[in-house]
């Protein structure tokens, strides 16, 4: 739906992410920056295209948050996305500016993702809101992301304090109805100097924190009395407190149970929960992850159950949630006919045929090299059959843990980092440092495409262009790291596997820092790139299958067979982009470009 | 489950496919005929060739965005392998289109895992109402490779109770300009399958 076809009043269907877009302009935000991280990145994809608000991707979550802090200590309405680990990386200006408190309304976008879709870990991040003494919003559809940006920015005002919108996935990436309300526009305060507020320094930070502590105690009056908190009577014997999606599982599984839906989720408010506790016969908690909630009422002395009966792990479902009310005893399980589960090959997610990356990690493979990894798509070199990538944590600690293992000699084979160009600058410039002041032996591969791929192709500060489209100034890569003390620096065309076998020998033997970057753009961003299909010769095969272990979803088993009965491969014309990795590594010389064949058959008939 | 009302649809196949415009335009329509509407889908890493599915509830008021355990009413599957795999999601009486697709996942090329050949067998043995129809085929029948998934939709739309015309309406507003006619008989061809 385009913005022209929007109308006030008008119910459209939103994701949860585009609702907040949506919802941020109508609530006359000014400023929204972010880094991408599923599931949080369409949030500001779409406030990108929405007029009035000025939008802005940041090299990493600290600086995203940084930016939109200072945005709002100007008086402008601001918000800043991240996806649930991205708030660990901006957790520092987080907790103080819970001391600042704000100018204009401050609202900070965490994506949880329960059940690791797309991450490394399943934190909570309703922990923050209470770590960082800051009030939570948690939105149950893509009406309430739309319409609770407003009440995010009038309570971030009212009571002069940053606030938690937490979304998971199901929240973020489920669309539903939207009833649209009209734009709002709220000017730009400016900037007022106030060091007492501003400056958290000891003696300004210590009496900020007794505001703090006070602001809590208002938060607390007012999460009584909010509609974002709201009871729906129904059936006394059962009252379930629930908050975000596990609500609407919730709703489905005891439809007639009454419900106290948090959506001001913290603080809470303890005396209404007491008061619904008081008149229903059970009380049960419904939420996913910790027992955030759970821990909060049995510390106030409400008696009632939780992850007794609820996984602490993964995601809810209506079906969990339906069984743990059945071993709650809180309904009696209808038990349905169901079909068999037949038992199918798993498909993991692989590189693109013709990713630039494959050529690389299948030349770390056949060099017996310990691989240090990093976050994005080439994480999945670590899948079979590539299983060239042996630890990811987080964005950027490829570096820092090679560093580690040189430092105490811990790998007899060559050493390598990989890192990708957006989450190089992201956080690995500083472990490129740590391994130049303190003597690393180590090598490290920026696998440079030019855009952040895995969320779906955003810009980056080595793009060449912002958000909004504007060119912009390029990080040279090889000055970068030169300035930063590295001594052995090469670029590469990852297309040449004979060339890249070269550079990563040379780079194993070389003794120190050595910077090895790729030259290639992204099969897919900023446009797909096609070529010239290959083809395997079936006669010619000797049936090695060393074309099936770089991991092309373009090569798979034809069902026919050599004389010795070996599976001859093929390659899928469709998919094939023509990047010759396979052509390049076949002993036997068998896999043809089109045009070559053209000319073979000719030669031959 | 509680809300007999909800219509489940489940739209599955593999990262490129088309499943999540497929899913849209149904919601589009759901919600032009009046309905309350979900959809649950996820996004990133899984869209690397991996694999996708996405939820469409409707009905006069849906709560959880994704279906219960074996509650689909419908399952739109976009290639065999995927077909298979999510069958059991089916309700025993509800309808599976299947589009005749086969993509092998480089995994199956190994000693350890195999592309089940035989999933159309295996899903005729299970599901009493199954129809298989190649959208690829028919889509090169028509001139333009890039027809299958409005095919499929042709083919799901016999399936609901929602006007043809509504689901022109909303193809029209869904796909390039350029192909809207192509996208139309397209979608009559899969209602003739």
């Amino acid at each position: 739906m385009t913005l022209q076809e929007m109308r006030v009043e008008e119910i459209i269907l939103l994701s949860g992410n585009e609702a907040i877009a949506q919802g941020a302009r109508a609530a006359g935000v000014h400023f929204a920056a972010a880094y991408p991280g599923t599931p949080s990145t369409e949030i500001l994809e779409n406030i990108a295209r929405l007029p009035g608000i000025k939008s802005q991707w940041s090299p990493n979550e600290k600086v995203a948050f940084e930016v939109a802090m200072g945005a709002s200590f100007a008086g402008a309405r601001s918000i800043c996305c991240m996806k649930h680990v991205g708030v660990n990386v901006a957790a520092d200006p987080l907790m103080t500016m819970a001391y600042t408190g704000v100018k204009g309304g401050f609202m900070l976008v965490s994506a949880d993702d329960p059940e690791m879709h797309s991450s490394q870990n399943e934190q909570d991040n309703r922990m923050y809101s209470k770590f960082a003494k800051i009030p939570m919003l948690e939105p149950a559809d893509s009406q309430e992301c739309y319409d609770w940006v407003e009440e995010a920015m009038l309570i971030s005002e009212r009571f002069d304090t940053p606030v938690l919108m937490r979304m998971t996935t199901r929240i973020s990436h489920s669309m539903g109805t939207v009833k649209i309300r009209e734009w709002k526009d709220i000017p730009v305060t400016g900037f007022e100097v106030d060091i007492a507020k501003y400056v958290m320094m000891p003696n300004f930070a210590k009496p900020r924190h007794q505001i703090v502590l006070k602001r809590l105690e208002a938060l607390r009056q007012f999460s009584e009395e909010t509609p974002l908190n709201r009871i729906e009577w129904g059936d006394k014997k059962v009252g379930v407190v629930t908050s975000g999606v596990s609500y609407q599982h919730a709703k489905e599984a005891l439809p007639g149970a009454s419900f106290l839906k948090l959506g001001f989720s913290y603080p809470m408010p303890l005396k209404k929960i007491a008061e619904f506790a008081g008149q229903v016969e059970q009380l049960v908690v419904v939420e996913e992850l910790e027992p955030f909630i759970e821990e909060g009422l049995k510390v106030a002395g409400i008696q009632c159950e939780g992850k007794k009966y609820f996984p602490i792990y993964g995601e809810l479902n209506p079906t969990l949630t339906e069984q743990g009310c059945a071993d709650a005893g809180l309904l009696t399980p209808v038990v349905e006919e169901m079909l068999e589960a037949a038992s199918v090959m798993p498909r993991p997610p692989v590189l693109c045929p013709g990713c630039s990356h494959r050529s690389v990690f299948y030349a770390l493979r056949r060099m017996g090299t310990h691989v240090t990894g990093d976050i994005g798509c080439y994480t999945l070199a670590a899948l079979p059959p590539l299983e060239a990538m042996h630890t990811c944590v987080c964005m950027g600690a490829s570096i820092g843990v090679s560093n580690g293992i040189a430092q105490v000699n811990g790998s007899k084979r060559p050493l390598f980092a990989v890192i990708g160009d957006s989450t190089f600058l992201h956080s690995g410039i500083t472990g490129l440092l740590d391994a130049v002041y303190n003597k690393s032996n180590v090598n490290i591969i920026i696998l440079d495409n030019r855009i952040t791929a895995m969320t779906g192709g955003q810009v980056h500060p080595a793009t060449g262009r912002t958000l909004s489209g504007v060119e912009t100034d390029q990080v040279n890569f090889i000055a970068l790291v030169k300035a930063l003390g590295v001594r052995h620096i090469v670029e590469f065309d990852p297309y040449d596997h004979n060339g890249v076998r070269k550079v990563l020998k040379d780079a194993a033997e070389y003794e120190g820092v050595s910077v090895l970057v790729t030259t290639r753009p992204c099969m897919l961003f900023p446009k797909k790139l096609t070529g010239e299909p290959y083809a395997i010769v079936a006669e010619e095969c000797n049936g090695c299958g060393v074309c099936l272990k770089i991991g092309c979803p373009a090569i798979s088993n034809s069902g026919k067979y050599t004389a010795k009965e070996l599976a001859i491969p093929a390659i899928d014309q469709s998919l094939c982009t023509g990047c010759d990795l396979c052509s390049i590594i076949c002993p036997v010389n068998c896999i043809y470009a089109k045009a070559e064949l053209d000319q073979k058959e000719e030669v031959t008939s | 489950m509680s809300n007999n009302k909800t219509i489940n649809v489940l739209i599955v196949g593999v990262g490129g496919q088309g499943v999540l415009l497929a899913s849209q335009i149904l919601s589009d329509v759901a919600l032009q005929a009046g309905n309350d509407v979900k959809k649950s889908e996820v996004h990133g890493m899984s869209q690397r060739g991996g694999v996708v599915s996405s939820h469409v509830r409707f009905g006069p008021k849906v709560y959880s965005p994704l279906i219960p355990n074996g509650q689909a009413d419908v399952i739109l599957a976009f290639e065999r392998a995927e077909a298979l795999r999510w069958a059991h999601e089916l309700k025993p009486d509800g309808n599976m289109i299947v589009n005749d697709q086969k993509l092998i996942p480089p995994i199956a090329s190994g000693t350890q895992y195999q592309y089940p050949d035989d999933a159309l067998d295996q899903l005729t043995d299970k599901i009493k109402s199954l129809k298989v129809l190649n959208a690829g085929q028919i889509s090169e029948e028509l001139g333009n490779p890039r027809l299958a998934n409005t095919i499929l939709l042709g083919a799901l739309s016999l399936t609901q109770k929602f006007e043809a015309d509504l689901w022109r309406d909303v193809i029209k507003r869904r796909v390039p300009p350029k192909t809207i006619d192509l996208n139309l008989k397209a979608f009559d061809e899969g209602r003739s399958r």
